[in-house]
């Protein structure tokens, strides 16, 4: 496995206002073929963190550095050929419904063309090739002429990781991408990420609100708090204590429901109550 | 604590309800009532003449307008200047739905530019086309252009460019970001995202807005082809002025037909599309 550092992080801050930290200075750094997890509650800057690496938010300050270039300053052309670098994955898969499952895949290729070429939807053989094999490997080839809104919640996941994956990307951005599912489908997707940066050596970074899945599939677990990171490391150091932390013990209903749960009941509790772990943090 | 209690609702039964809300409907009635009397005697209009006078009225337009065997060898001119009105509507209208969509993208609040001035202007200039009532655009581009196809079709062409100018800004205003998003970030530029995101999530509003206004223009373009002289309003309004009531009838058979028939068209192309 790579040991070079693929994504650097240093100082990242996002304000909407003055005050207000949706992120608050957060450093780390990636390396190649990673599989990281970022925990933290509703409101705690995950998503915030994801959307400012592929700059879909400006970050207010810091610098991100990916494969030893400064991103956020990158303009129009480079930012293009630096997104279509990193594939995104989304909580509500963000596929265009009306559109085949392939077509969708194929949308991964537009990073590579111009706004003709692009815009018509002019693909090559190779690339609807690459799009049809990409579906196959998700478990999808019979499904690749089917309209996205006919595809179950699973599928659809599995059309949005083909579709990063046609980008061809080094690195791969996952914002919650088993919120929606059922634990089937939720494992399906897991285990299509893990053998994504097993397999492919590609980097994925996902946001997750299940610490029993954190624990299972990642090599390395981030804690956001209010925007703040107050851990980072192997899953084993993750304890009871620093998932409380993360997850801010100040409701008394779930400091019990922590304290008293171990990490598995605990992860079902949270999958129960999102709107209480909302609560927790929200403001 | 305090406050909560005062402000407790009471619990007791209020009688007076009921009688003020029946009462606040009476009063509502009583003033249209005298709105309509008072308007009617301003404007000279007798409500008693006019709804005694209706009877008559169809009895005159079922014996005057009925269709009669000398009136179908009218029958292949007036189908003929039909699907000519049909082709002006449709022409008119897809022409402006061309434009539409172009401005309807850059001047939406979703995926449109982020420049503030050009997003106001198209709003403006959508605003003022729309208000324009169709027939005071044909009768100023009669001036300049005088009686004849294209007239009728210019007419036609800028009233509905405002109108789904408008229909557009809204429809794309209305789409899901969350897939606009996402084809974004794969790293593609403008115009492939408006056509391969924004245009597929809105086709179905977009093109039931253009079945919409094809529907209207062929009402539209028989009332417009009076004042350009092009078509069956032309047609219509030629035989009504010759006292050929009988081929104006038929005429007026022939456009509800045709609308009717466009009308269920269009809601079967509808269906079969989302």
């Amino acid at each position: 496995m790579s040991t070079s550092e693929l994504l650097e992080i240093e100082g990242l801050s996002k304000s909407y206002r003055d005050d207000q930290f949706a992120l608050k200075d957060v450093s780390t750094s990636i390396r190649s073929g990673e599989l990281i997890s970022i925990i933290g509650s509703s409101g705690a800057g995950k998503s915030t963190l994801l959307r400012c690496i592929n700059r879909l938010i400006e970050a207010s300050s810091g610098s991100i550095k990916f494969k030893g270039q400064e991103v956020t300053t990158l303009k129009n052309k480079e930012l293009k050929a630096y997104r279509r670098d990193v594939g995104m994955i989304f909580q509500s898969y963000n596929l265009i419904y009306r559109l085949s499952a392939i077509e969708n895949v194929l949308h991964g290729r537009l990073g590579y063309k111009n706004a003709l070429a692009g815009a018509l939807g002019l693909y090559s053989e190779e690339e609807k090739q690459l799009a049809f094999q990409l579906l196959d490997e998700v478990g999808l080839a019979e499904f690749a002429y089917r309209r996205a809104d006919r595809l179950s919640g699973g599928q659809k996941q599995r059309v949005g990781i083909a579709r990063a994956l046609c980008q061809q990307p080094s690195l791969m951005l996952c914002d919650e991408p088993i919120a929606s599912l059922d634990p089937k489908s939720s494992k399906d997707v897991m285990d299509s990420l893990r053998k994504i940066v097993d397999e492919r050596q590609i980097t994925c970074i996902v946001n997750l609100h299940q610490v029993k899945t954190a624990i299972e599939y990642s090599d390395r677990i981030i804690g956001l708090r209010h925007g703040e990171k107050v851990f980072e490391g192997d899953p084993s150091s993750l304890t009871l204590d620093i998932i409380e932390e993360i997850y801010e013990g100040t409701k008394d209903e779930y400091t019990e429901v922590a304290a008293m749960a171990q990490i598995s009941t605990m992860d079902v509790a949270l999958q129960d109550n999102q709107e209480l772990v909302g609560a927790i943090d929200g403001n | 604590m305090e406050t909560s209690m005062s402000l407790a609702p009471q619990k007791t039964f209020d009688h007076s309800y009921f009688r003020k809300k029946n009462l606040a409907i009476l009063a509502l009635v009583l003033l249209m009532v005298l709105v309509m009397w008072g308007s009617g005697k301003v404007a000279d209009f007798d409500f008693v003449y006019a709804f005694t006078s209706i009877p008559l009225a169809l009895q005159w337009m079922a014996i005057s307008f009925a269709p009669t065997a000398a009136s179908l060898s009218a029958l292949p001119e007036l189908l003929h200047q039909t699907w000519l009105t049909i082709l002006s509507a449709v022409a008119a209208t897809t022409t402006a739905a061309i434009l539409a969509l172009i401005l309807g993208v850059l001047g939406s609040n979703s995926v449109g530019v982020k420049n503030t001035v050009v997003k106001t202007s198209i709003r403006v200039i959508a605003s003022v086309f729309r208000n324009i009532p169709i027939v005071a655009w044909a009768l100023v581009l009669l001036l300049s252009f005088k009686q004849g196809e294209f007239t009728g079709f210019l007419a036609l062409f800028l009233s509905t460019f405002g109108q789904l100018t408008r229909l557009f800004l809204d429809t794309f205003d209305e789409v899901p970001l969350g897939p606009i998003e996402a084809v974004g970030a794969t790293g593609s530029s403008y115009w492939p995202i408006i056509f391969q995101a924004a245009i597929p999530c809105a086709i179905p509003q977009l093109m039931s807005w253009v079945l919409y206004m094809v529907e209207t223009n062929i009402r539209s373009a028989t009332l417009v082809g009076m004042l350009t002289g092009t078509g069956i309003g032309f047609a219509f309004d030629l035989y009504y002025k010759s006292f050929r009531y009988d081929v104006a009838g038929l005429l007026v058979i022939i456009t509800i037909i045709t609308v009717i028939s466009i009308e269920l068209i269009s809601a079967k192309v509808r269906r079969s599309m989302l």
